[in-house]
């Protein structure tokens, strides 16, 4: 089965990480796997994706426009960004969060993501979490991406096992800091499970 | 084993697979990654460095082939621009030892100041190249590459492009790797000395060799034919061929031709793949190189072929290909439907935008602010140089007047002293690209009497491309610690009479030296010294006062920190990203940033 998965965001909010695991599950379940990911200088606070393509017939390293089964937006500016990669009936999880642009701070346009967020209601099938929120109990954000793969996987979505996620989650993150990601992991996906019944469906 | 690695990590993989022995390089987007998966692979017996710059690089590899090892060197394509000097020649002397000189291409340009084709370099230089379209490919193929290059004795270039050497894939690698033979160094100046009757013989050889090559080449498993149809054809090379495979996808029997090795151009083989082809598309990036060959072949047989591509406007000359692009491409010239339904987002909000900026606590945000202060009324330009602390154009700090290439900014800064009288000339040069190709500079204003403040931004790391050691930093990449090359006395050498060493974050400091300085005649230095927040711990977190601050945000127009904001219409400090290195409570008028150490 080919499955598609864009991950987005700006540079720092560990998307790198979340699209390591995903593809790494792909694999421990059986398929070939190809990624990209954003590297060098716009790293640096800017726009970063990471493509994660599972299937035999996934030539591009990049996932075309209109081929991504879900989209999984660390901030709404860069859901829309990106939007033109999912495929129609695809689903995007997305933090409600906004991530202000340093410019943003000079210029002051006001920006916060809300505009962003009711844009993409009209879009597409969203799941919407508020990292702040969501961030609150494990007192810092450094999780946040742990939370958001638990969103994606509870959606059903994303086309992978849950307890393969946190095998490969437990390979990927520093012992000590297993505990708390597993409980971000499964925070995650109880957050799927309250929103997903208001899905339009495919 | 099984590895899923970055096409830079194949190349890495590949090249220990063959027994390489030697691999040298210098950093630079997108090539950094293959030394560092060499010095995180097994690798006993490999010397392996980080050269001080790709000319060094070439040079020590170039010799330990003429060694009979194999030695590969890495580099992006501008770092082909360094090494160009020893690369003609060595083109000329051969090898005996496999050398591939990997020259990673970067379309669009992502990270790079040209877009320029490296396989132009291998036309200019009578070497072969490699071209290849995917991480599984490159493995493969460099392996392959060692093989040409001792088959004919020549030095071999190897040109991935970034969405090669960024894209992951599985391979599958022995499990250990075990260095190939290395029979010495035997003298034979005949052989070995270039000279000018030497490089007239080899001259002769060389093209004749090359005539063998593409004969050779034409059999290559990576030179392919795809699809029986007749009357339009598709030839593509690189990352495009993958791209033109996902449109094409669901459309049987399309012919399409995919060139690996654009030089020495395999004729033979492309003259059979036009077999009852009287229209052929070109999709490749950069420049037209494989179009141009084809127009070549075609006049030279005779064939009644049209030929599309960037010369007659069909594709684009300049930026990378992508499916999109390629997907309109095919569609004209095919005349069939490719690519997927899309969601319209003509209707989109407008997006922030988010250019690439200095880190929070960066203390080259530190160094530009303190030059910026002192300076303040004077007539001043600010030469800047390759490296994160280019950056330091973006607003509010605007302290970058020219970029050009690396060490530019030392000699650029001397030209503009010649010319601009009363103008006082900084350049501004990171350590890595001191050490790299800034010495000679300072060498040139010494001795041609330049007045110009040089400001040596030392963050103690290559930070840019994913912070690689260089010679300052006392640790090489065989593991071990080594001296330290010191900057200052480097500059004392040269005869630089004024050499002061500041810590940026100390502003008041850090401004006095630039005074200092800025009275003075000369060759003066300033070296600002305070490591890469991405390798040490935060020092701290900042916060606002809410009571005392008045809200002027002179905090956040006049430095451009990413981790001062404003939430609700109030200056606040984001604690995740604050490294509490605390210029902006120099900076706030009313004393209401403080300090709190972590």
């Amino acid at each position: 089965m080919n499955k598609d998965i864009l991950i987005c965001g700006v540079g720092g909010q560990g998307t790198v990480l979340a699209s390591r695991i995903i593809a790494a599950a792909a694999m421990e379940e059986g398929s070939s796997v190809h990624s990209a990911e954003t590297i060098g200088m716009a790293q640096r606070g800017g726009s970063v994706t990471s493509h994660v393509r599972s299937g035999d017939e996934a030539y591009s390293p990049m996932i075309p426009f209109g081929a991504a089964d879900m989209l999984l937006a660390f901030e709404p500016g860069e859901a829309v960004r990106n939007l033109r990669y999912l495929r129609r009936g695809g689903t995007a999880v997305v933090n409600t969060t906004a991530v202000k642009p340093v410019t943003e701070s000079l210029r002051d346009t006001g920006y916060d993501g809300s505009e962003m967020v009711n844009y993409l209601q009209g879009k597409c099938d969203c799941i919407f979490i508020n990292a702040e929120e969501v961030c609150k109990p494990f007192g810092s954000t450094k999780f946040f991406n742990i939370i958001m793969l638990g969103v994606a996987a509870g959606s059903g979505h994303l086309g992978l096992k849950s307890e393969t996620l946190l095998k490969m989650i437990g390979q990927y993150v520093p012992s000590r800091f297993l505990d708390v990601n597993i409980r971000a992991f499964n925070a995650g996906m109880e957050i799927a499970g309250q929103t997903s019944g208001n899905l339009k469906g495919e | 084993m099984k590895q899923y690695v970055m096409g830079n990590g194949a190349i890495a993989l590949g090249a220990l697979s063959a027994g390489v022995r030697l691999v040298a390089g210098y950093p630079g987007t997108p090539s950094s990654e293959i030394i560092e998966t060499v010095s995180r692979a097994p690798h006993e017996g490999v010397h392996l460095e980080w050269s001080v710059n790709e000319k060094a690089a070439l040079e020590v590899a170039a010799a330990a082939a003429y060694s009979g090892a194999r030695a590969m060197v890495t580099m992006k394509q501008m770092g082909l621009n360094v090494a160009s000097d020893p690369l003609m020649s060595v083109a000329y002397i051969g090898v005996k030892g496999g050398l591939v000189i990997v020259s990673a291409d970067d379309p669009g340009p992502i990270s790079s100041q040209t877009e320029q084709d490296t396989r132009r370099y291998a036309d200019f230089c009578r070497i072969p190249v490699f071209d290849p379209a995917s991480p599984e490919e490159a493995y493969e193929m460099i392996r392959e590459a060692f093989a040409y290059s001792e088959k004919y004795n020549t030095p071999v270039l190897f040109r991935p492009t970034t969405r090669v050497c960024h894209a992951y894939a599985a391979i599958e690698t022995p499990d250990s790797f075990a260095p190939g033979p290395c029979d010495g160094f035997v003298r034979d100046p005949g052989r070995w000395v270039i000279f000018p009757r030497l490089s007239y013989m080899n001259h002769g050889k060389i093209e004749q060799r090359n005539v063998e090559i593409g004969k050779d080449f034409s059999s290559f498993r990576f030179n392919t034919v795809e699809g029986t149809g007749s009357g339009k054809a598709v030839v593509t090379s690189g990352v495009s061929y993958n791209y033109v495979r996902e449109c094409l996808k669901g459309h049987d029997g399309i012919r399409l031709i995919r060139v690996a090795t654009a030089f020495p151009f395999p004729e033979d083989f492309m003259l059979k793949a036009l077999d009852g082809v009287q229209e052929v598309l070109c999709v490749e990036e950069l420049s037209p190189y494989i179009e141009e060959q084809i127009l070549k072949t075609a006049g030279k047989h005779h064939l009644a072929l049209k030929v599309s591509g960037k010369l007659d406007g069909s594709v684009p000359h300049n930026g990378e290909n992508s499916v999109e692009l390629c997907s309109a491409i095919l569609d004209r010239f095919l005349g069939i439907r490719t690519g997927l339904a899309q969601t319209d987002v003509s209707d989109a909000p407008e997006l922030p935008v988010r250019p690439p900026v200095l880190c929070a606590g960066c203390p080259h945000r530190a160094s530009f602010y303190a030059v910026k202060q002192a300076m303040k009324g004077r007539q001043a330009v600010f030469c800047g140089d390759i490296g994160c602390y280019t950056l330091g154009n973006a607003m509010p700090l605007d302290m970058v007047d020219t970029c050009l290439c690396m060490g530019a900014g030392i000699t650029m800064a001397q030209g503009l002293n010649h010319m601009n009288e009363g103008v006082t000339c900084f350049a501004f040069v990171g350590d890595s690209t001191f050490f790299a190709s800034g010495i000679t500079g300072v060498v040139n204003a010494v001795y041609n009497e330049a007045d110009i403040i040089l400001c040596v931004l030392d963050n103690s790391t290559t930070a840019m491309t994913g912070h690689q050691p260089h010679p300052g930093t006392g640790r090489n990449m065989m593991g071990n610690a080594v001296e330290k090359v010191s900057i200052e006395k480097v500059l004392e050498g040269i005869g630089v009479r004024k050499i002061l060493t500041v810590d940026p974050l100390n502003l008041d400091e850090a401004v006095y030296a630039v005074e200092q300085c800025a009275e003075e005649k000369g060759v003066r230095a300033i070296v600002f010294r305070s490591p890469c927040v991405a390798i040490t711990k935060p020092q701290g977190k900042c916060a606002v006062e809410a009571a005392k601050c008045v809200n002027c945000r002179k905090c956040i127009r006049e430095i451009g920190c990413p981790a001062l904001t404003t939430v609700d219409g109030a200056v606040t400090i984001d604690r995740n990203l604050c490294t509490g290195c605390g210029l902006c409570s120099h900076i706030c008028p009313v004393h209401a940033i403080g300090g709190e150490k972590g």
